[in-house]
């Protein structure tokens, strides 16, 4: 899929460029908590439980279940409404916003806790976006 | 020392002359305007104020030289919609520790007419630009209501129970000649109206308008010597959460507001049966059940039964929201300060809806999409 023009684009710190340069790989990176074990997410070079600078980053494993959402029904550049603004929650435990992709953007359709796997879409060379879309044989 | 309950009062309230559409004044007319009308009700002028706060970058440097005055205390604190309700308990903290003794609050917002409106541009690089704004949010109707359908599914709660919401704060709005809806509305009528942000629809979202407010306070002691009843503050709370509503803890409950409502009830020493009047802040329908659960003054879940059974409507034993709120008296962006003046409304017992015998009021804000919260119990008997 390609998205539309018009879209707000992120613009990396050096605290969440390590994300975005996932992204572009294809890979969804998240951190952990060195003294918990802990995902978390948005980014950031601490630990939100303790406190501790003692984190890591790895690879999450894309799947993930829709908590909850809005469908928007009003024009807003880079979008055709309806278009749902979705927040998922990821397996490894942390919520991030994004779209559902392959899916009618229906009440019906969008179904809470359905199973969703993330879908990387490029936006330019430097920003891919993390996008999520029904899981393949659920 | 401890501030005690009642320590503090509110002697001046005032909401600006016009609410709804005021296309001949810019936004920090609109907080002159109110500020002027609160020290009239208070019989003071600019030069008897010596604190002041409002909301805003670099707002207070600018209002303080509009208005003529010379603070030694100063407060900008900038949560959103309920930064009003942090400033009243700043405010109370402040002259309690004689850091001032007459404190001006003032509010004005040119939210409809957008005269010398503040920008609120969506930086790309703050965590928001990055993390939400890329999927399409377009303020607060795209992101307030994004936790309620986990919420209506966590609790079983009907698309009748979230218009109920809009039902009844318009049965108190047609007793308000200055709430910009009152003609009488039905559910069926919430469910037609049009769809903005599912599961919401135009019924359930705030009205944006134009508007400003102030209050004035001084010390418990003093207060007897001003011409109006005083309003005395009994207890305050206050907190914060995540600018982004994704990154909420729990979608179905604010741990801001069960941090905030708490406090106020413990300072103030007062139960939840004795409050005879509350004002929660509502930009959308969902609000109202949220307060009511995480104040407890309902366990979780049941605010929808609550509201449903007709407990917060005219005549009901937890009046909720008696000036229409911000879903059909007005909502310049920034409500909270409508709220506050509403329960010093009651409180005086000068409200165009008044409930009978009201003795406590308590008014609850949120800043942001559950970004922020303070709380504040208010009376009309000094313990």
């Amino acid at each position: 899929m390609t998205l539309e023009p018009g879209r707000p684009r992120p613009e990396p710190t050096p605290e969440t460029r390590h994300f975005w340069e996932g992204t572009k790989a294809g890979k969804l990176l998240l951190q952990r908590c060195g003294d918990t074990g802990r995902a978390y997410f948005p980014p950031r070079p601490f630990s939100p439980y303790t406190g501790t600078r003692n984190v890591e980053i790895f690879e999450a494993s894309g799947r993930a279940t829709l908590h909850s959402y809005v469908i928007h029904h009003r024009p807003v550049p880079g979008f055709k409404p309806p278009y749902a603004i979705a927040v998922v929650e990821l397996e490894e435990g942390p919520r991030m916003m994004t779209n559902i992709i392959d899916c009618p953007q229906t009440p019906e359709a969008l179904v809470l806790d359905m199973p969703l796997e993330v879908a990387f879409v490029k936006m330019d060379d430097e920003i891919t976006l993390p996008l999520f879309r029904p899981a393949r044989g659920a | 020392m401890t501030i005690k309950p009642g320590e503090i009062a509110i002697v001046g309230a005032a909401e600006s002359t016009r609410i709804g559409t005021v296309p001949d004044m810019s936004q920090i007319m609109l907080h002159a305007d109110a500020a002027l009308n609160a020290m009239e009700d208070a019989g003071l002028k600019p030069s008897d104020i010596d604190g002041f706060a409002c909301v805003g970058n670099m707002m207070p440097q600018q209002l303080v030289h509009y208005l003529g005055i010379t603070p030694k205390w100063v407060d900008g604190t900038g949560v959103g919609g309920c930064s009003f309700m942090l400033h009243v308990r700043h405010a109370a903290a402040a002259i309690h520790a004689g850091y001032c003794s007459t404190v001006l609050i003032t509010h004005g917002e040119s939210g409809k007419s957008r005269i010398n409106a503040t920008p609120r541009p969506a930086e790309p690089q703050s965590l928001q630009g990055q993390f939400e704004m890329p999927f399409g949010p377009m303020g607060p109707p795209t992101l307030f209501p994004i936790p309620v359908l986990r919420y209506m599914k966590t609790y079983g709660v009907t698309h009748e129970h979230l218009a109920q919401v809009a039902v009844v704060q318009r049965e108190w709005a047609a007793m308000n000649p200055r709430a910009a809806f009152r003609d009488p509305i039905t559910i069926a009528d919430v469910l037609n109206s049009r769809m903005i942000a599912y599961p919401f629809r135009l019924l359930q979202c705030c009205l944006v308008t134009d508007g400003g407010g102030a209050l004035i306070l001084t010390s418990a002691d003093r207060a007897k010597d001003f011409p109006q009843k005083p309003v005395y503050i009994l207890g305050s709370g206050e907190s914060a959460e995540a600018t982004m509503v994704s990154q909420m803890q729990d979608f179905t409950s604010s741990r801001a507001f069960r941090v905030a409502g708490p406090e106020a009830f413990r300072m103030a020493g007062i139960t939840h049966a004795d409050v005879d009047h509350l004002m929660i802040y509502d930009a959308f329908a969902h609000l109202p059940l949220y307060g009511l659960e995480d104040l407890g003054f309902v366990k979780r879940g049941e605010a929808k039964d609550f509201i449903w059974e007709g407990h917060t409507r005219p005549g009901g034993k937890l009046p909720l929201n008696t000036n229409g709120g911000g879903l059909s008296y007005t909502h310049t962006g920034m409500y909270g300060m409508f709220a506050l003046q509403e329960s010093v409304r009651q409180l005086r017992g000068t409200a165009p809806a008044q409930v009978p015998d009201v003795e406590i009021s308590v008014c609850h804000g949120v800043g942001g999409m559950f970004s922020a919260s303070g709380t504040v119990v208010l009376s009309n008997q000094r313990p």
